[in-house]
């Protein structure tokens, strides 16, 4: 750990994943609200890493790993289904998408 | 406050400022140009918390594939675009503010490896071959369970992404007339 304090790390990732929670909850564009996912899931793993330095253990890079590879997957399955959508209902508005049946 | 420290704030400013502009824009493109700048800025982050491989791996996956696979959605759905939009590409405004943003890091990337910096900033916390060993050894069930959620979300995209079945959900369906 350098000089950087850890608590300060966890701010900045604090910061980061408020700012991508602002987004999903204010953009009506589903791709927005993707793209705020993976700034909350960064953040998340920003922190993992932060706190894997700050014990100079590696498991915090592990677990970043792992996060890495369930953002590729939610990514690739949720634009898949924003093809499906946009196909489907001509539009991205998630109010489009949003009533049920049944 | 030390080098590191100026390092790190520059970073995070330029982190928080770009995925503040990120969440505002309203042309797709736009936003994720900023979001690359955004992840960029958070490996430099990595960079300076003694993690080279999350660093590393940063750029690779994140701003490299994550972020290509939006742009081509997009490119997707610029097909059937509403409107043209002719030289939104070259205009200025574009770009200054990504070009400004990454200019500032590349100037920090610089200004860390004149100072002679081989292998991060100061002496690397976890050094990748520990992560490895940690990866490979304690978390090999969750490398096995991590490759069949990737196989799981490759069936699940190209099963959703084909465009020949009429529908996969009821949610899809064509309502009855």
């Amino acid at each position: 750990m350098s000089s950087v304090p850890y608590e300060s790390v966890i701010v900045v990732a604090g910061v980061l994943f408020v700012l991508g929670l602002a987004g999903l909850l204010a953009r009506r564009n589903l791709l927005f609200v993707l793209v705020s996912l993976e700034i909350m899931v960064n953040a998340a793993g920003l922190a993992f890493v932060a706190a894997g330095s700050r014990w100079g253990r590696p498991d915090g890079q592990v677990v970043f790993l792992f996060i890495l590879a369930v953002a590729a997957a939610e990514v690739s399955v949720g634009l898949a289904l924003l093809l499906q959508i946009r196909r489907h209902f001509k539009t991205l508005d998630s109010n489009a998408a949003g009533t049920m049946k049944g | 406050m030390t080098f590191e420290a100026v390092v790190f704030w520059a970073a995070a400013a330029i982190a928080v400022a770009s995925t503040l502009l990120v969440i505002t824009r309203s042309n797709a493109v736009h936003a994720l140009l900023y979001l690359i700048v955004s992840f960029l800025a958070v490996a430099v982050m990595f960079f300076v918390l003694g993690a080279p491989l999350a660093a590393g791996l940063e750029v690779i996956i994140y701003a490299g594939a994550i972020v290509v696979l939006f742009v081509f959605v997009v490119m997707m759905f610029n097909l059937q675009a509403e409107r043209p939009r002719p030289n939104a590409w070259t205009r200025l405004r574009t770009w200054a503010g990504p070009a400004a943003l990454s200019a500032i890091l590349l100037a920090e990337m610089v200004i860390v490896l004149a100072r002679g910096g081989k292998h991060g900033l100061g002496p690397v916390a976890v050094p990748p071959r520990a992560v490895g060993s940690s990866l490979f050894g304690a978390y090999v069930l969750g490398v096995e369970l991590a490759a069949m959620l990737l196989l799981a979300a490759v069936v699940g995209a190209a099963h959703l992404g084909s465009r020949k079945p009429a529908s996969h959900h009821r949610l899809f369906e064509e309502p009855p007339s």
